[in-house]
């Protein structure tokens, strides 16, 4: 790789909490990344740009008393969001967090399927006073909820503009095909109508969703009117190249504006400044490391239940290395139940698929099956749930990230009565 | 006039998107399809290769389909594509066993359907479902007998191959390999 420096890259991936240590070797990536000079260099990576799009004038919000980081003081130092399996921790009185939370309001998220340790979540749950969902489909958690807020779908709403950095700063707008069915409302709508009905409005001073995005629009060089014909609108770069310049003095943001591999900050909090080796568990004998991963044509398990996409996969299956089913006596097709290190086993079959395409220590699913919402009827007890099986959830420290990558699974071929019961 | 259709295996990531964009813009049943996307590996952990290819009717220039149809429903249109006249099927299904390719299902409604390149849509100028949709813009299609149109073009650049070409069809639809 150094041979062919600047022009190379170690790509960290997508969805990298895996082991509890995940930013230091998030860090690692990035140090490596850093001695094969590939920042800011062509074939390495590139400086992103994106569009600025100014925010509408609305009253100061008033100063919280308190704020999720109250629920566990002193821990995640660096967590720039609310950590998810920390606010679940911090609703189960008997942790006694700092703060003891009381209510959710879920945004689209199946957290029963999106969380890991279905157990802990559901124990939250029964100690909350008020769950609120905005879902667009009946999902499980809708099912656990005190009031649903239906939502359209996104080819029924408007979304606020796109603006995510890229080589040229873009801009994008989602926009409805088709009219909003069975009362339901999109996102902003439902918030803007809560908002009036609790004397707020003036935090919504567009009524209606397009007037904010032409305003917007507008004062970005663009039009609704604009949008709504082209969809996408890319910009030249003004400030700067997509490439560090020769000479260019070039400033981090960092303490000392260079690129720093030792942190100092991590020193003075009591954190390895330099990423250090950690070995992760291996699996005991029998056992093999639980990995979940996306199938391109569904996203995560919001599509299991749309017509289209389960004419296409209707049910994921479990990949096995052909040396360990043969081991195992597991033939192509053949349904199984999975089974973890803590004993939980999958409420629904899944199939076997042997393929190369996999480690002998390790089997592969993809997330988002195994629904056990029977509204959902085209995929409910379709394939296994990864999540069901994730029991054993290692927290990175310093940003929070639930690392899932810590669960081991067996075979099981026949359910005893026993276990069909519970 | 030669229509073709070049798909880009290095760039295909299996998505999908064009089988549900076909199924949406030819209203295909649930359940059938007019393409498919296939995945092919080869080798031992962790030394592997994968295929991925977006598949449907290889428009062939010697098409059995069309040679063995006993109605004169499966025929030859403008630029070579192969059509089937809905209206002049009898469901036999003679062209579905002939087909190399097994590019043919049975429509519920008693006739045997498949892809047509979206002829509606070329007629407008338009590209087939599958090439607008491809979020990798992995399929190229267009007129062979055209140099300079993007089929041609990415197929002199760019190695080819076609599937089963044993079987004497002269396809016309070529995987970039």
């Amino acid at each position: 790789m150094s041979d062919a420096s600047p022009a190379v890259l170690i790509h960290p991936g997508r969805h990298v909490t895996w082991y509890g240590d995940d930013t230091q070797r998030i860090r690692a990536i990035a140090i490596l990344n850093a001695l094969l000079g590939s920042w800011g260099r062509r074939g390495g990576f590139y400086r992103p740009a994106s569009h600025p799009l100014p925010s509408a004038k609305i009253p100061k919000y008033p100063e919280p008393k308190k704020t999720w980081t109250d629920a566990f003081p002193g821990k995640y130092p660096i967590a720039s969001s609310p950590v998810s399996n920390a606010i679940i921790d911090a609703s189960i009185p008997e942790n006694k967090p700092g703060l003891l939370i009381k209510g959710w309001i879920i945004n689209g998220t199946n957290l029963i399927s999106s969380i890991p340790d279905q157990a802990n979540t559901k124990k939250a749950i029964q100690n909350l006073d008020l769950i609120v969902t905005v879902d667009t489909m009946p999902m499980e958690i809708t099912g656990w909820a005190d009031v649903v807020l239906p939502e359209c779908t996104y080819l029924e709403r408007y979304d606020m503009v796109r603006a995510s950095p890229y080589r040229k700063p873009a801009i994008a707008l989602r926009m409805p095909a088709a009219e909003p069915k069975n009362n339901t409302r999109s996102g902003y709508n439902i918030a803007r109508g809560l908002a009036v009905k609790l004397g707020l409005e003036s935090y919504f001073p567009f009524e209606k969703q397009e007037e904010l995005l032409d305003w917007q629009l507008k004062q970005s060089g663009s039009s609704l009117e604009e949008m709504q014909h082209i969809g996408v609108k890319t910009y030249e770069r003004e400030a700067d190249d997509l490439y560090f310049a020769e000479n260019e003095n070039v400033v981090f943001s960092t303490d000392s504006g260079k690129i720093e591999l030792y942190s100092k900050y991590f020193e003075d909090a009591g954190y390895d400044p330099l990423p250090n080796y950690v070995a992760h568990e291996e699996p005991p004998e029998g056992f093999y490391r639980l990995i979940y991963g996306r199938a391109p044509m569904h996203t995560f398990g919001g599509t299991s239940n749309n017509p289209n996409l389960t004419d296409l996969m209707h049910e994921n299956s479990v990949w096995v290395n052909p040396k360990i089913s043969k081991e195992w006596g597991l033939s192509n097709g053949q349904y199984i139940w999975l089974k973890n290190q803590d004993g939980v086993i999958s409420d629904f079959k899944i199939k076997v698929r042997i393929t190369e395409r996999i480690r002998w220590d390790s089997i592969y699913m993809v997330h988002g099956f195994g629904h056990g919402q029977k509204q959902l009827k085209r995929c409910f007890g379709k394939g296994a749930s990864d999540t069901q099986l994730i029991t054993k959830v290692l927290i990175d420290p310093l940003m929070g990230g639930t690392g899932m990558r810590s669960n081991f699974v067996t075979f099981v071929t026949e359910k005893t009565e026993k276990e069909v019961a519970s | 006039m030669r229509y073709a259709m070049a798909v880009d295996t290095r760039k295909c990531v299996g998505c999908s998107d064009c089988v549900v964009a076909c199924q949406t813009e030819n209203d295909v049943p649930h359940g059938f399809c007019r393409e498919w996307v296939v995945e092919v590996m080869n080798g031992t952990y962790p030394q592997l290769e994968i295929e991925i290819r977006s598949e449907r009717c290889n428009h062939c220039i010697n098409a059995p389909c069309v040679r063995c149809c006993p109605t004169g429903a499966s025929h030859f249109a403008e630029g070579g594509i192969v059509l089937l006249e809905h209206n002049k099927c009898i469901g036999c299904g003679a062209c579905m066993a002939s087909c190399p390719y097994d590019a043919r299902y049975p429509h519920p409604s008693g006739y045997v359907d498949k892809c047509t390149f979206c002829i509606h849509s070329i007629k407008s100028g338009l590209a087939p479902a599958c090439a607008a949709v491809c979020p990798t813009k992995c399929i190229y299609f267009g007129d062979l007998d055209d140099p300079n149109s993007n089929v041609s073009v990415v197929l002199k650049k760019r190695k080819s191959k076609t599937l089963i070409p044993e079987a004497g069809t002269k396809p016309q639809l070529y995987f970039l390999i």
